[in-house]
C-alpha cells in the first residue's frame, strides 16, 4: 500500500492536473466514501455494543449507541461457562451454544476440504495445463460445464447418495462432495499453470526429475501465491456454507458453527429473542474469519482482480 | 502414423494407440486427474443425471420410486405456487441486482478517483467474507420491528417505525438490502480491478477535449468496463436466483409466503414433504431458466458492442 500509493499519486498529479482542478468534487467524493465505510462498519459496532449490554437494561435504553449496563456475561453464557440459572437470570434460555465443539467441527471440515480440494485440483490442473493425454481438452470442457450446474440441482441427489452410504452425521458426509475437486479450483489453477515459464520444468526434467517430482518440487513452490488465494477462497466457502452441513450434519458431534447459530436462533422463543446472547454468539463465530482476514486480507483484496478476470 | 516405422524397427513395440492412451506421460496424467475425476463423476456428473432421472419419478425416499414420466413437469406447469415463487424470485433479483451493481460501479469509481488504499478496500470486502447466516442474524437484529437500530433512527426522526422482515410488503426488499450490504463491496472490487486496466491516456485525451468528469464516466469508463460488467452481471444474477441462506435464517419463506422464493420451494418439497421427484423437477426447471437467462444476457450484453479499444 505505502509503496503503490505515493507513486501513483505523483504520477497522476504530474500528468493529470484534473484532480486539483475539482477539489470540491474530491471533497464530496471523500464524504460519499466515508458514508459508505460507515454503512459497512456500523452494523459490526451495533453487534459488539449489543453483545456487551445487559439484556434487561438494553430493553429500556435501546437508543444508546454504546453498551447499556456494560457486562461480559453474554459471552460467558453463550460459551457455556456459567450455570443455567445464571444464564437464565441474564436473559438467556439457558441454552449454551457449545462453541468450542462447533468451532472444532468447523475447523475440521474447512481444513480437510482445503487440503484435499486444493491438492487434488492442483494435480489435475497441472495435468490439464502441461501433460499430453487423450481426451484432455474434452474432460476439461466437461469440468467447466460443471461450473454452470446450480447447487440446488445436485443438492438433492448428493443428499440421497450420502444417505444411502449412511454417511449422514459423519465428517465424511460433510466433506466428501468437496474433498476431491471443485471445477472452479481446477479452472483457476490451470489458468495460472498455463502462464508459467516452461524452462524451469525442462531443466528439472533434464536433472532426472519425474513428473511428480517436477510438480512437487518446482510447480508447487513457485505457485504459492495462487495456491494461497484458492486455499483462502475454498476455506471461506467451506466455513460459510450452511445448507449442506444443515442437511447432513445436525448431530452435535459434527455440527458446524453456521448450523449451530441457525439452530440457536430458532431456539430462542418467538416473543422475546435473546438478542444479547445471539449477538455475543455472532461475534464469537466471526473471530476465526476476522483473524484470517487480518492475516491474509490484503492478499484477498489484491487477488480479486485475478479471480475476477478469469 | 509413425507406427509403421516403429513396428518395423522393433517387434515388441506397442501400437500407437496403446502408446497414446497408456504411454508414460498419459499414465502419469491419468494418475494426476484421477482423484478429481472420481470427485467430478460422483458429486457432479452422476448427481446431475440422477436428478433428472428422479424428476421423472415419485419418490419419498422410504419406498421404491415409481416412474411417472413427465407428470411432475405437467404438474409444475399448472402449479400456481411454483409460478408465484418464480415471480417472487424474479422480483428479488430485480430488487437486488440493479441497485447492487450501480452502487458497486459508483463505489469503484469513487475509490479509483480518491484513494487506492487497500485498507479501505479491505473494509468493503469484509461483509462478503462472513457467512450469510451471520449477516442475516446481524440484520435481523438491526431491522428488529421494536428494538432494532434502524427503527430507533426512524423513531428519533419522528417517522413511523417499520416491521421490515415481519411485513409481507417489506420482507423481500429487506432481504434484498441485506444482500446488497453483503455483496456490494466485493462486486465493487471487481469493478475497481477493471478500472485499473483502463489506460490513463484515454482520460487525458478526454480532458484535453474538454470532457467533463460525468461525460468521461459515461463515454469512457462504462464502455471499457463492459467485460467486467458482463462477468459480474452473469455471475451475480445466477447467484441471486439461488438466494436461500438469508431467507432460511430470517423469514423462512414468510410472512404469508412473501419470501417463498424458488429455492425455498424446492427445499420445502424435498426436506419438508419428502417429495423428491417433484422437488428435483423444480430444480431442473430452475437450471433451464438459468441457462436461458444467461444466454439472453450474453446476447444482450454483446449486442451493443461499443468498446473504444
Amino acid at each position: 500500500m505505502t509503496t503503490i500509493l505515493p507513486a501513483r499519486n505523483t504520477q497522476a498529479d504530474g500528468v493529470r492536473p484534473l484532480h486539483r482542478r475539482i477539489s470540491l468534487g474530491r471533497i464530496i467524493a471523500w464524504i460519499a466514501l466515508i458514508i459508505a465505510i460507515l454503512i459497512v462498519i456500523f452494523p459490526f459496532w451495533w453487534v459488539i455494543r449489543t453483545s456487551l449490554s445487559s439484556q434487561k437494561e438494553m430493553l429500556a435504553a435501546s437508543n444508546s449507541l454504546g453498551p447499556v449496563g456494560f457486562t461480559t456475561i453474554n459471552y460467558f453464557r453463550v460459551l457455556g461457562l456459567v450455570d443455567v440459572a445464571t444464564a437464565q437470570a441474564a436473559g438467556g434460555s439457558g441454552q449454551a451454544i457449545n462453541f468450542f465443539l462447533y468451532l472444532r467441527n468447523s475447523i475440521i471440515v474447512a481444513v480437510l476440504t482445503v487440503l484435499g480440494q486444493v491438492f487434488f485440483c492442483a494435480l489435475a490442473a497441472y495435468a490439464f495445463a502441461r501433460l499430453k493425454f487423450p481426451l484432455r481438452d474434452e474432460i476439461f470442457f466437461i469440468y467447466i460445464t460443471g461450473l454452470m450446474i446450480p447447487g440446488v440441482v445436485t443438492l438433492i441427489p448428493n443428499f440421497i447418495l450420502i444417505r444411502q452410504l449412511q454417511w449422514q452425521n459423519t465428517f465424511l458426509g460433510l466433506i466428501a462432495p468437496y474433498f476431491l475437486m471443485s471445477p472452479f479450483a481446477v479452472f483457476f489453477l490451470r489458468q495460472f499453470f498455463l502462464g508459467l515459464n516452461k524452462e524451469l520444468e525442462e531443466a528439472a526434467k533434464l536433472d532426472g526429475c519425474g513428473p511428480f517430482g517436477v510438480f512437487w518440487r518446482i510447480i508447487l513452490p513457485i505457485s504459492l501465491p495462487p495456491i494461497t488465494t484458492i486455499s483462502i477462497l475454498t476455506f471461506v466457502t467451506s466455513w460459510n456454507s450452511y445448507l449442506w452441513p444443515f442437511l447432513v450434519g445436525q448431530n452435535e458431534n459434527v455440527r458446524v458453527l453456521t448450523t449451530a447459530l441457525a439452530i440457536f436462533r430458532s431456539q430462542t422463543p418467538q416473543g422475546a429473542p435473546d438478542w444479547t446472547g445471539l449477538m455475543a454468539a455472532t461475534i464469537v463465530s466471526m473471530v476465526p474469519t476476522l483473524l484470517l482476514f487480518l492475516i491474509v486480507g490484503r492478499r484477498v483484496v489484491n487477488n480479486i482482480q485475478f479471480t475476477g478476470f478469469k | 502414423m509413425s507406427s509403421i516405422a516403429s513396428t518395423q524397427s522393433s517387434t515388441h513395440q506397442s501400437p500407437a494407440w496403446v502408446k497414446r492412451w497408456f504411454g508414460p506421460e498419459s499414465r502419469i496424467a491419468w494418475l494426476f486427474i484421477l482423484p478429481s475425476l472420481i470427485g467430478f463423476i460422483t458429486f457432479y456428473a452422476v448427481p446431475a443425471i440422477r436428478g433428472l432421472v428422479i424428476s421423472f419419478t415419485n419418490w419419498d425416499m422410504l419406498t421404491a420410486p415409481t416412474f411417472v414420466g413427465l407428470d411432475n413437469y405437467s404438474k409444475l406447469l399448472n402449479d400456481p405456487v411454483f409460478w408465484d415463487s418464480l415471480g417472487k424470485t424474479v422480483v428479488y433479483v430485480l430488487l437486488n441486482i440493479p441497485l447492487q451493481t450501480a452502487l458497486a460501479v459508483g463505489l469503484a469509481a469513487l475509490m479509483d478517483r480518491v484513494t487506492k488504499s487497500s485498507l479501505i478496500r479491505g473494509i468493503f470486502i469484509l461483509p462478503w467474507l462472513l457467512p450469510p447466516v451471520i449477516v442475516a442474524l446481524i440484520w435481523l437484529w438491526m431491522l428488529d420491528p421494536t428494538l432494532g437500530f434502524i427503527n430507533n433512527v426512524l423513531r428519533s426522526l419522528g417517522w413511523q417505525t417499520l416491521s421490515f422482515l415481519g411485513s409481507p410488503d417489506q420482507a423481500m426488499p429487506s432481504i434484498a438490502l441485506i444482500n446488497i450490504w453483503q455483496y456490494t463491496g466485493y462486486t465493487s472490487l471487481l469493478f475497481f480491478a477493471g478500472l485499473q486496466t483502463i489506460p490513463k491516456e484515454v482520460y487525458e485525451a478526454g480532458a484535453i477535449d474538454g470532457a467533463s468528469e460525468a461525460r468521461m464516466f459515461w463515454s469512457i469508463t462504462l464502455p471499457l468496463l463492459r467485460p467486467v460488467l458482463v462477468f459480474v452481471l452473469v455471475t451475480s444474477i445466477i447467484g441471486s436466483f439461488q438466494i436461500f441462506d438469508t431467507i432460511a435464517v430470517t423469514t423462512k419463506g414468510g410472512p404469508v409466503n412473501a419470501t417463498k422464493v424458488i429455492t425455498w420451494y424446492i427445499y420445502d418439497y424435498a426436506f419438508g414433504r419428502f417429495q423428491m421427484g417433484y422437488a428435483t423437477a423444480i430444480a431442473v426447471a430452475l437450471f433451464i431458466i438459468l441457462i436461458v437467462v444467461t444466454i439472453a444476457q450474453m446476447r444482450i450484453l454483446n449486442a451493443n458492442q461499443s468498446d473504444l479499444a
